[in-house]
């Protein structure tokens, strides 16, 4: 690659991995109006089951399949105090990592990051650990989410018991 | 360990309680596993799970690890997934299909009907080596119910159609769904732990009371959506035991269910589709039978640890100790056979929207149950109170169901037999 693509291509990974901060930052602040401002009117956010991180959502049984409307519902439900598992809310502490972009289209830029949350409550330490995907959109407003789709390493969610926030 | 005073079921005065040690003590956990996991009829899986010869899904039932296998000669069998040899664990992936299984320890080979079928080295036992006695062991007892498969370890129980009792109606119900009876579950598992004592998710699977306070926030989507008018009541229907500690709650309830209740949700396009679902189940059961399976929900419980929820989707559960304060849950969702492409999609929607632990409702269940747990753990009170309604006929938010499975468990673990698991006077 020459050194003005490779510069390119670093500045957009450095715009991602920046971008990424943020969100993180606005999911362990709670301000979940804010990062659902994030996401494009068409979005999906999916959470597969552990036990196959490849699925289809249409066709198989997973554990979050939102499009924009039901993330709204559940980003309301967080902050209505009645989310019983998440009220008060849980402390969470986001790592967001090794943050790569791939080959996209122009107007879009698709990576991944690989991150661990740590969830603190009722004295337990529970983490997820895993990877996101990211289809964003990039059309000179700033970075927007048009599809972000985790993948959980872990083999069962044990012993955190559900997903009561959000990844 | 004495459990009799363990429960306190007074009928003439309308008290039941349940002592709390019930839900915190290791000691009662062994013997559970002892006389009830042991012994009564517990759920392994559907014969959709195994389509093809040779396909396999490993389980573990009742803390004992299995393979579920359908033969090459198209026969379900269920075999304890340890090495007749010196106790491997012989097939250890989760899913999948083969002509046979090796063990990795000394490489003996079994055949997916559970034959031995090669060792290295045969040569180097006496005389006279029987492979058919050293082949992987099926369990005690097997046998299914519409597709449904059961295993029991005790060799001298009762026939699980009896021991389905009054379940066998409700499981028809689900399955009369399927315009061919042919139910499958729907590819993928949830799988997920809760640090609570198993029986309180058997309690909590069919209680209709806690619906209006823990899922506030459903009902909220419900009726911000527009499935549900403000100030309508929540659920209306009955509660029965069925026989054996299995109970069900039959209720209408305002949300919309794929066969075949329409609610804004599905969207309008659904609409006629519905309708044509419903309409074909009219003419196939009459009306009668339609409107019930249709536009009534049930939550069925068959002791000790299966969940069958037709509610805005159909989801099975089954959950096991894993300690007297920690349990694994599995649920998976099934569907008539003959759902696919934009009517299966819907019906996975409307799953996700309530169920799962990423769902707007369990995880909030979930909550409950470790709530409760921490209560128990803190040894202070004594006894839980499981009265409600058990001087009325009885209802879906009134508590007979967990009346029934507690009748059931006492019987079981004092060594008695039961023939009413209801409140007496109400008996349905
Ligand atoms: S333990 Fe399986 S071959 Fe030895
Ligand atoms: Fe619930």
């Amino acid at each position: 690659m020459t050194g003005a693509a490779e510069d390119a291509r670093l500045l957009r990974q450095l715009r991602v991995a920046d971008f990424l901060s943020r969100e993180a930052k606005l999911l362990d602040e709670w301000r979940l109006e804010e990062w659902l401002a994030l996401f494009t009117d068409d979005a999906r956010y999916v959470v597969p089951g552990t036990d196959d991180p490849q699925a289809d959502p249409s066709r198989s049984l997973v554990l979050v399949d939102d499009d924009r409307e039901r993330l709204g519902w559940r980003v309301k439900r967080l902050l209505s105090g009645h989310a019983h598992r998440e009220f008060p809310w849980s402390r969470t502490r986001r790592i967001v990592s090794n943050v790569l972009v791939e080959d996209s289209p122009p107007g879009r830029i698709f990576a991944g990051a690989s991150f661990v949350v740590w969830r603190f409550r009722h004295r337990h330490a529970d983490p997820f650990i895993g990877h996101a995907d990211y289809d964003l959109v990039d059309d000179g407003a700033g970075l927007r989410i048009a599809a972000k789709r985790i993948t959980i390493d872990q083999e069962s969610l044990s012993p955190n018991g559900a997903l009561s926030m959000i990844l | 360990m004495n459990i009799a005073p363990l429960i306190l079921d007074d009928r003439a005065r309308g008290v039941f309680r349940v002592h709390r040690s019930t839900m915190t003590s290791e000691d009662m956990l062994a013997l559970e596993r002892e006389r009830i996991f042991s012994r009564a009829w517990l759920y392994v899986g559907h014969e959709s799970e195994l389509a093809e010869p040779g396909a396999y899904r490993r389980r573990s039932v009742g803390g004992r690890p299995l393979v579920f296998v359908r033969g090459a000669d198209s026969v379900i069998r269920v075999l304890h997934n340890t090495c007749p040899h010196r106790g491997a664990i012989v097939c250890r992936q989760d899913a999948g299909v083969a002509k046979t299984f090796q063990c990795f320890y000394h490489a003996w080979t079994f055949d997916n009907r559970g034959q031995l079928v090669g060792v290295p080295d045969e040569a180097a036992y006496a005389p006279g080596f029987d492979r058919s006695e050293r082949s992987l062991q099926p369990v005690a007892r097997h046998d299914s119910y519409r597709g449904f498969h059961f295993v029991c370890f005790d060799r001298d129980a009762g026939a699980l159609g009896d021991y389905l009792a009054g379940a066998r109606e409700i499981l028809d119900l689900v399955v009369d769904q399927s315009l061919d009876g042919r139910m499958q579950v729907v590819s993928g598992e949830q799988r997920y732990s809760i640090r609570a004592n198993w029986k309180l998710l058997a309690e909590n699977s069919i209680d209709g009371y806690h619906a209006a306070p823990v899922h506030r926030t459903y009902l909220a989507y419900l009726q911000g959506t527009g499935a549900m008018r403000p100030g309508e009541t929540v659920v209306t229907g009955r509660a029965r035991a069925l026989g054996n500690g299995h109970a069900v709650i039959e209720y209408r309830a305002p949300w919309g269910r794929p066969v075949a209740r329409w609610a804004p949700t599905f969207g309008e396009v659904a609409r006629g589709e519905i309708e044509a679902i419903r309409a074909e189940l009219r003419s196939r059961y009459g009306d009668e039978r339609a409107e019930r399976i249709a536009d009534w929900n049930r939550n069925l419980l068959i002791f000790p640890n299966l969940v069958v929820n037709d509610i805005m989707a159909v989801t099975l559960r089954t959950f096991s100790p894993i300690g007297a304060a920690e349990m694994d849950v599995t649920a998976w969702e099934i569907a008539p056979g003959e759902e696919s492409g934009e009517r299966l999609a819907r019906r996975l929607h409307s799953f996700l929207e309530f169920l799962g632990p990423g769902g707007f409702a369990t995880p909030d269940d979930v909550e409950a149950l470790d709530s409760c747990q921490i209560g128990f753990a803190a040894d202070g009170v004594e006894w839980s109170d499981i009265s409600r309604g058990m001087a009325r006929e009885p209802r879906p938010d009134d508590e007979l169901q967990m009346r029934s499975f507690w009748r059931e468990w006492h019987a079981r673990m004092t060594g008695t037999r039961r023939s009413d698991w209801s409140d007496g006077r109400f008996a349905a």
